[in-house]
């Protein structure tokens, strides 16, 4: 069927703007379109679109999934915002994804923080152990929710079956951010997903290990009977001329996930632990995996994330990350202090996995050195002083960074990826702080958050 | 009848041969295998139907990839192959007594078995006793050995395919690392001609630089590859293709070849001047 376009966009599929199509092809500028009757509408869903949030539901076992197309970090702040109001509390860990303190800035909720266990080897922040959990709602009984991160950045799950149960028996809701976690719906032999343990809501960056375009995600519900609100809620902030391609991709990639998942998920289980075993065989990285279980702080491991220990070689995460791209043409998820991530996924062969591996075993032999010196922990717990959205809109002034120490920081600073605060708004700034900031400008890592982008200065509280 | 393997060379040139029967076809783990037979060139070998080799033209690539680096060091004992399923290199190889293990690494055990049966002129070899065949990828076989080997050859396919990473940095890396002190690696260097072809040839020189002392470029003129202009890549730790050819040795053994001669070898480091500026870009 032709019809004729006299709405947006106005490229009329691709004919006023060719140099989009010879750069898109056709087939992708013919697919970007607005809303119409025939086609839906993301605001307010009742028939084409409605049928695919309906597929993904069922795919996901959740009783509603809301398509999403401002990435996953619309997916966690409609999540949060859906259940949290001004001075509401969240019990939450402290690392997190920067989208989640965000959402309290918006929303003025207080954060009450559980601090996460660091590995003592690896330096990296564990899960949330179920006791401190207990311990927060027990104090602060009128939280009226728990965030999870499953799992986190590296792989690591909590108890996150028990954490519901002792929530929901608190009367508080569960979220989760599971957008490294698409892929536990579907294989085998994998942790537990948020709708399977029973938590109310889960955010899932299905363009990460699902298979979709940059910025596209579900958002998965629990209870039915939310979906109105949580709409209203999501179209606070969402576009509303929602991308057919993203939206496009989503259905196709739940598609491939319930057709195909299982086996392609236990082939990427395959392909990592193979990497893993590689990469252990050449002798000073720590590709690390399951047997870092401890029963709670690191209560599963999520055996696609092929998470490296590199301290060893002498070299930081971050160094090892840049000397992937620039010397072998191979570029990994990120790098830190004492790690790096290798994403491997449904589009991972064994060829490039040789690579890796093989740049791997080049990198220590030629670049190798004395580890002395090098700073392995990854987290710090914060002094929290005021709540992020106080500090966010308080009266500020700037500061160059060494003037800053005891001052409570206004703004946010983390490594990008993996986009983890090493200070939200709102908490103080302390010498180990300005430490690991020092040490991370200089070992290459990629700083955000601040106003000035050199992050020579910050902005604190006056 | 009239049936036409066609290649293309670029998008807007080909090389078409006139087809006379085809004798296998299949889709291995891999790659497409074909081999066809014709007038002018015997049989030849397709891979994802880019020509690898015809029986007319396989001696100029098969004794210039193996005896350039043999006239040069002074006692080969142990040499590792990448690729060579077709057994060409092997059989070149092979005419060495001093040479005491040969170790071929090969991807796809498919081509293997196909040139075994219907490529007899490159795969006589494959049953010498001092040959190993290793079915495996060459980047991960390489990455545990170290001062292993007196020569490498690298008979690679081209830099897509399951050929890929035997044009990396991290591959040449791991030959150095594979090598003895004074040892050699040859390596099919693709073509300057085309575009394409040339940015590749770039490509693998620059890391080739990066990981080798010494590290030099010949040619050959093979009809059926693209521009028939062809590159071989020698890089050695420590002797030199020219000043450390002892060509009066070479001689005394009296190999037969059809295209290599101590003559040629010198000759064929003599570069076109613009094939010099390309590799020099790099450097």
């Amino acid at each position: 069927m032709r019809i004729v376009p006299f709405d947006v966009p106005g490229h009329k599929r691709g004919r006023g703007n060719p140099e989009l199509v010879r750069l898109l092809g056709e087939q992708c500028v013919g697919l970007d379109i607005n809303s119409m009757k025939p086609l839906d509408n993301l605001c307010h869903p009742v028939s084409v679109i409605r049928d695919a949030e309906i597929l993904a539901a069922e795919a996901f076992g959740a009783a509603h999934c809301f398509l999403m197309v401002g990435g996953t970090t619309s997916s966690i702040q409609s999540m949060i915002l859906s259940v949290l109001k001004s001075k509401d509390k969240i019990i939450l860990p402290r690392n997190v994804h920067r989208s989640v303190i965000n959402s309290l800035i918006l929303c003025g909720a207080h954060p009450v923080y559980v601090n996460p266990e660091v590995d003592p080897r690896l330096g990296i922040p564990l899960g949330m152990r179920l006791d401190q959990v207990r311990q927060a709602i027990i104090k602060n009984p009128d939280a009226k929710a728990v965030l999870v991160n499953n799992p986190t950045y590296y792989g690591i799950c909590s108890d996150l079956r028990s954490i519901v149960a002792l929530a929901h028996s608190y009367g508080m809701l569960v979220l989760v951010d599971e957008a490294h976690g698409t892929h536990f719906y579907f294989g085998d032999n994998l942790p537990v997903s948020a709708m399977e343990a029973g938590a109310d809501m889960a955010a899932v960056s299905m363009h990460k290990s699902g298979g979709s375009l940059t910025q596209s995600s579900f958002l998965l519900l629990r209870q039915p009977e939310r979906e109105g609100y949580v709409r209203q809620i999501i179209n606070l902030t969402q576009t509303t001329s929602g991308s057919y391609l993203l939206l496009a991709s989503l259905d196709i990639s739940r598609r491939n996930l319930a057709l195909r998942g299982k086996t392609e998920f236990k082939r990427v289980i395959d392909l990592a632990e193979y990497a893993r075993c590689e990469i252990n065989g050449i002798g000073g990285y720590y590709a690390y995996s399951r047997e870092r279980i401890n029963g709670d702080s690191i209560f599963d491991f999520d055996v696609t994330k092929l998470s490296v220990h590199t301290l060893d070689i002498g070299l930081a995460g971050i160094e090892v990350y840049d000397l992937l791209r620039d010397e072998y043409d191979i570029q990994i998820e990120f790098g830190d202090f004492g790690n790096i991530l290798a994403y491997i996924s449904i589009g991972d062969r064994k060829q490039e996995v040789e690579r890796l591996v093989g740049a791997l075993s080049e990198i220590r032999r030629r670049y190798r050195k004395d580890k002395s010196g090098m700073l392995s922990q990854e987290y710090l717990a914060p002094k929290i002083a005021v709540t992020p959205q106080e500090a966010f809109y308080a009266p500020k002034e700037s500061l160059p960074l060494g003037d800053t120490q005891g001052r409570i920081c206004s703004e946010f600073v983390m490594c990008y990826p993996p986009g983890i605060p090493i200070l939200a708004p709102g908490e103080e700034i302390t010498p180990d702080i300005l430490e690991y900031i020092r040490y991370a400008k200089e070992k290459g890592c990629s700083l955000t958050g601040p106003e000035d982008p050199d992050i020579g200065r910050l902005n604190v509280l006056k | 009848m009239e049936l036409w393997f066609s290649e293309g060379h670029t998008p807007n040139t080909k090389l078409s041969i006139k087809v006379d029967r085809q004798l296998y076809t299949c889709q291995s783990d891999f790659q497409r295998i074909d081999v066809f037979e014709c007038k002018d060139f015997g049989r030849f070998l397709v891979l994802d139907g880019y020509m690898m080799l015809t029986e007319r033209d396989e001696f100029i690539y098969h004794e210039m990839i193996t005896h350039v680096p043999m006239a040069v060091h002074p006692n080969v004992e142990n040499v590792l192959i990448i690729g060579a399923g077709d057994g060409g290199v092997i059989r070149e190889l092979a005419l060495y007594p001093e040479i005491r293990r040969m170790d071929m690494v090969e991807i796809d055990p498919l081509v293997i078995e196909v040139c075994r049966e219907y490529l007899p002129q490159t795969a006589c070899r494959l049953s010498d006793p001092r040959l190993t065949i290793y079915i495996e990828d060459g980047l991960r076989f390489i990455r545990t050995k170290e001062n292993a080997y007196d020569l490498i050859i690298v008979d690679s396919t081209d830099p897509f395919g399951p050929g890929e990473g035997l044009f990396t940095r991290e591959f040449y890396g791991n030959c150095f690392k594979a090598l003895k002190d004074d040892g050699i690696m040859v390596n099919q260097h693709e073509s300057p001609f085309y575009e394409e072809d040339a940015r590749a040839c770039q490509r693998a020189h620059k890391r080739i630089v990066e990981s080798f002392p010494i590290s030099k470029v010949y040619q050959v003129h093979i009809p059926t590859y693209p521009s028939g202009h062809w590159l071989f890549g020698f890089a050695s730790k420590k002797y030199h293709p020219i000043h450390d050819l002892d060509a009066t040795a070479w001689n005394l053994r009296g190999i037969k070849t059809r295209y290599y001669n101590s003559r040629l070898h010198t000759g064929s480091f003599a570069l076109p001047s613009y094939v010099e500026e390309l590799l020099k870009d790099v450097e």
